[in-house]
């Protein structure tokens, strides 16, 4: 038996195919085809949660997406456990273990409830008004304790071990919301051949059509009509169907985001399938068929469980065969609740009554409840309702008062009438308008290809509904580029048809009352709250909003957005358009991190650039750091060495030997064309005209305002190419400087600049015996110094490949860069380690090469400048040609500040005590006994041990720098100050007679 | 996600395949070094920003690798047109009333 509330014969499931799972410990029985809240409806259990702040009970009040109170936690394993799922939402599965949230001990009976009685001090804003002193116990103790209080669920204590996939689909007409408006839509559409997308959240498409009873379209019923209907869409091959599938977002030029939940609804959702997956779709036109989503009447205690919306109650009766309860109340503005009443009634379920809020009502549904002997109250309200765990009474009064009378119920369906779905129209940026006649906003103006059609438009009845549709469906096809069209207009042989209500708080929870009648269920905001809110000043329904919470829970408000506009509007005297609505934004409903992200997390969240000598780097046991993308061999620690006795014995070794180094991920550009000269005369401050071919020269880059960009080496291949060397990190920014300069600037010039950093890898053989190492594996070139000297590039062949062989230094020494074909790199590498091996030379790392170079003063861009050093404060005036008539940045090298006396100049830095190693960014002063905050004159910008200087050596940017040789400055530390001499940039070989060592 | 038409491939692509590069019609001057001091403010340093249509220039970085010029409303954040680096701006604009 699959629940003492299932109704034998009833709903479309089969009642045999059960479904075994848990709720709170507690075995129960459902059917295939369940949600979590028609499973636990059948079984007679409404009590499924407590609420937000006031931790009252609460059952289930809907039966869609926007269930504000049935949110359980479902957990599969320890590390999947997904808090606040909507158990309307969850569709069964054979073994579901759910949870309810927001209880201590239990659900029946929690402690949390005392903030229930104590409700007069948690009233709107109350968190603003209470924690507020003293100041510290806010960090302490507010914070953390309201934190554990309050909040839904619990957050996973464990990555999430499933996987997410992403799409990307283009169509024509794509078509939101898969109940009749949507599936006419979609079928005018389709028929015509364009390319169509029809996506609803349900796992069934039918919408409205799962619990209306009276529709009937096409001769069938309406929900067989949407199955056979869809079906038929399916088959067709320029349709894709899907379920199961939200809208969240509607963005820009009608992209629109979806989330389908893959594998939610199976008991063993399997490796090969995504948990979710995201659609991002880029249709031309958007049919907007969502519906419209009922409202709860406003009334005191109207959240006890046992109280729902009226259609929720009949989707549970006619979709899932399932009874809310043996003796219900009706409490209704509109007629639509009657039906609901009839429905339950013909399966056998007593009404004890229905309680209509207007005075003289009439129409079909009216006439044949009265046939059906149902007590129908007129002009009465349900002043309040009985039982704490499970509704027990309705309270009923003539709405102007008099005596009230109180009848048993076990469960209350209630309708204030429907509030069209606008949410997407709205986030498409079309602005809505207020009906007044029907007290709804419906779209308005539209800012996008996109229309909207049926309840979520403010039309009535099945039959207008198709014929917009259609009509729609067929338009958007056209408008998109269809040419023919064929196919028939669904006929709509039976409706049912019901508009108006109301909106606010119902008699008995006016201003003059303090009862709780709940306005927003997920943020526990009443009626009172809202009042409070304008009385307390709040004007804006964006403040009333934000000060009450109402509207801001997950829910966003789905249900009560719309009586909480109303009841600000009444109390400010104001008409409702007038205070307008709060703005919709996405997500419709709360979507998943993992839909989102996607595969794009770990490995995968960001490419890993790796050189082609990794391997031989990893090999050695290198320590790699990070620099941008790339991965870089930092030290190569030998046994038993830390990283400073490692980078130490790679500096000597460079100094005293020779060193192999992988520069591979040094940005290059090749700059060719007849007009390459002059264009890195214009792109560089060096005058690169004469420069003959076969020559290298430091080259510097600056920005139009004058400040340092980029550098690097540039050699002269032939007279119409350059290659030019940038930083590691600089590559793409410089590539994208000089395109846009090429492209916009100076499009005269006849240049080609191409991208051949990962063309090229890079070893950089530097020391004493460099030269010997590489010599024996060189064809075609003359290595002699005077062939070969210091700044110089020449094309041959290095063990059988080409190579381009660079004599330069980062280092000081004697030195080379062996630029080879990247497939060649490691081979190269190993050749010259070999011959390396002979000589005793060592690899070293990026740490290595950074002392190695600060030991000689060569500064390191982003490191050593920082976006406001000029080359003269860099010590490079000497790189900028002074004859240049034009270069990028020559006119803001003359600005004022830049030519200004005592700007901060890059120097040396030498501690008094030798030993003392400066921390890199660490301020500089002139007198440590001044108060505090002292005046800082400059900051560290590189700092190391010199094992070869045997001392601490730092550069610094110093104001005025370069006129302070000789003086003590001051570097203040927590653990004391650290006294320090300003020095010249070269701590190394000041006369650079190694160069040629 | 927004749509931009790129003129030299001749269609339109995501917005993921460019990069803004500021704005466009700034033209540097054939005598950088000899500019005034205002001159070159107003040439580096300052910029409009207004409500309603802005003349920008846009980069087909994943695509052509082209800089072009692109007319767009900064309200409702859609394109008017594009056009090639180096063509004239615009006078006429379609669809916008002035």
């Amino acid at each position: 038996m699959s629940g003492a509330f299932r109704i034998p014969g009833a709903g479309r499931f089969s009642q045999a195919k059960t479904a075994r799972f848990s709720f709170d410990g507690r075995s129960y029985a459902g059917i295939e085809g369940d949600t979590l809240a028609s499973a636990l409806l059948a079984n007679g259990v409404h009590l499924v949660g407590r609420s937000f702040k006031y931790h009252r009970p609460r059952g289930i009040l809907s039966a869609g997406a926007e269930e504000p109170n049935a949110l359980v936690e479902i957990k599969r394993d320890a590390a999947r456990k997904t808090p606040n799922v909507r158990a309307t939402v969850q569709e069964l599965y054979d073994g579901l273990d759910g949870q309810s949230q927001n209880r201590w001990p239990s659900l029946s009976f929690d402690l949390g409830a005392v903030s229930d009685i104590a409700s007069p001090l948690l009233s709107a804003g109350f968190y603003y008004k209470t924690f507020m002193w003293p100041k510290a116990a806010w960090k302490r103790l507010y914070e953390p304790k309201i934190r554990a209080a309050a909040g839904l669920g619990v957050s996973p204590d464990q990555p999430d071990p499933d996987h997410y996939s992403s799409r990307y689909a283009h169509c024509d007409v794509l078509v939101l919301g898969g109940g009749a408006a949507g599936i006419a839509a979609a079928l005018a559409a389709a028929e015509t051949g364009v390319r169509v997308i029809l996506a609803d959240e349900q796992a069934e498409f039918g919408g409205s059509l799962r619990f209306e009873s009276g529709a009937k379209i096409d001769g069938q019923d309406g929900f067989a009509w949407a199955q056979a209907a869809v079906a038929k869409l399916a088959a067709m091959d320029n349709v894709r169907v899907l379920s199961r599938t939200t809208a969240f977002g509607y963005y820009a030029q009608n992209f629109v985001g979806l989330v389908e939940r893959v594998s939610e609804h199976l008991r063993t959702p399997g490796h090969d399938l995504a948990r979710e997956r995201l659609w991002q779709v880029r249709a031309k036109r958007v049919v907007l068929a969502s519906g419209a989503i009922e409202r709860h009447m406003v009334f005191a205690d109207n959240d006890r469980p046992g109280i729902m919306l009226a259609g929720a109650a009949r989707t549970y009766l006619n979709h899932y065969g399932v009874a809310v309860g043996r003796n219900v109340g009706v409490y209704t503005a509109n007629d639509s609740a009657y039906a609901a009443a009839i429905d339950l009634k013909k399966a056998g379920v007593n009404v004890a009554a229905i309680v209509d809020l207007r005075e003289n009502p009439t129409g079909p549904v009216i006439d044949e409840a009265r046939a059906l002997g149902i007590e129908i109250n007129f002009g009465r309200a349900v002043l309040r309702a009985g039982g704490k765990l499970r509704v027990s009474s309705m309270t009923v009064q003539p709405k102007n008062g008099g005596g009230e009378r109180t009848i048993a119920v076990d469960a209350i369906l209630m309708s204030a009438g429907w509030t069209p779905s606008v949410h997407l129209f709205s986030q498409s940026r079309g602005k809505v308008a207020f009906n007044d006649e029907t007290k709804r906003f419906v779209p308005g103006t539209y800012a996008q290809d996109c229309v909207s059609v049926g309840a979520c438009n403010g039309t009535d009845g099945l039959s207008a509904t198709v014929d917009e549709a259609y009509a729609a469906g067929a338009k958007a096809a056209k408008d998109a580029g269809a040419k023919t069209a064929k196919g028939n207009k669904p006929k709509v042989d039976a409706s049912e048809s019901w508009s108006r209500g109301m909106l606010g708080a119902a008699p008995g929870a006016g201003p003059d009352t303090t009862v709780k009648a709940f306005v927003d269920f997920q943020n526990d905001v009443t009626a009172k709250d809202i009042r409070q809110a304008v009385h307390e000043g709040m004007r804006s329904i964006e403040h009333v909003k934000r000060f009450t919470t109402n509207g801001m829970a997950t829910d966003q408000g789905k249900t009560s957005n719309m009586h909480g506009l109303a009841i600000a509007a009444e109390t400010l005297g104001k008409p409702i358009p007038e205070v307008g609505l709060t703005t919709f934004r996405a997500p419709y409903t709360p979507v998943t991190f993992g839909a989102i992200v996607s595969h794009a997390r770990g490995p995968l969240f960001d490419p890993t650039r790796r050189t082609a000598i990794h391997p031989w780097a990893e090999a050695q046991g290198a320590v790699f750091e990070d620099v941008g993308q790339w991965k870089r061999a930092w030290y190569f620690p030998k046994a038993g060495e830390d990283m400073h006795a490692a980078v130490d014995r790679e500096c000597v070794a460079v100094r005293k030997t020779a060193g192999l180094f992988d520069a591979s991920t040094l940005g290059k550009i090749e700059v060719v064309g007849p007009d390459a000269a002059k264009f890195m005369e214009l792109l560089y401050t060096n005058p690169w005209e004469k420069l003959e071919p076969g020559r290298c020269r430091y080259g510097i880059m600056l920005r139009e305002d004058g400040f340092i960009y980029d550098d690097g080496v540039v050699g002269r291949l032939a007279p119409d190419r350059f290659h030019v060397t940038t930083t590691t990190g600089g590559a793409p920014r410089v590539m994208n400087h000089m395109e846009d300069y090429l492209q916009t600037e100076f499009p005269h010039l006849n240049v080609w600049l191409t991208s051949i950093t990962e063309q090229w890898a890079v070893i950089a053989v530097q020391g004493p015996k460099s030269r010997d190492i590489i010599a024996p594996l060189v064809e075609g070139i003359d290595m002699s110094d005077e062939a070969l000297p210091h700044m110089s590039v020449r094309e041959g062949k290095i063990c059988g490949v080409p190579t381009r062989l660079f004599r330069m230094s980062f280092t000081g020494e004697r030195g080379f860069e062996v630029n080879v074909p990247a497939d060649y790199g490691q081979a190269v590498w190993e050749a010259l380690w070999a011959e390396g091996q002979k000589h005793g030379a060592a690899a070293y790392g990026t740490e290595a090469m950074h002392v190695l170079r600060a030991e000689k003063g060569y500064i390191i861009v982003g490191q050593d400048t920082d976006g406001t050093v000029t080359p003269n404060d860099a010590g490079l005036d000497w790189a900028v040609g002074k004859k240049k008539t034009d270069f990028v940045g020559i006119r803001g090298l003359t600005r004022p500040d830049l030519v200004a006396k005592g700007r901060k100049q890059l120097v040396g830095l030498k501690t008094r005590d030798p030993k003392v190693v400066l921390e890199e960014g660490a301020q500089i002063v002139e007198d440590p006994k001044q108060a505090i905050p002292m005046k800082m004159i400059g900051h560290v910008s590189s700092s190391y041990w010199s094992e070869n200087c045997g001392r601490s050596i730092a550069l610094a940017l110093v104001a005025g720098g370069r006129d302070r040789m000789g003086e003590t400055l001051y570097v203040p530390m927590p653990n004391g100050v650290i006294e320090v001499e300003v020095t010249g940039m070269v701590f190394f070989d000041e006369t650079g007679g190694r160069l040629n060592g | 996600m927004l749509l931009i038409r790129c003129p030299y491939c001749e269609e339109e692509r995501p917005e993921l395949e460019f990069r803004n590069a500021g704005e466009a019609h700034i033209a540097r001057s054939a005598n950088m070094a000899g500019e005034s001091d205002d001159d070159f403010e107003k040439f580096f340093f300052i910029r409009s920003n207004p409500k309603g249509i802005i003349y920008e220039r846009w980069r087909h970085m994943h695509g052509c690798a082209r800089f072009f010029n692109a007319v767009r409303d900064t309200v409702t954040d859609k394109f008017v047109m594009t056009y090639k680096a180096g063509e004239p701006k615009p006078s006429k604009l379609p669809g916008v009333a002035k």
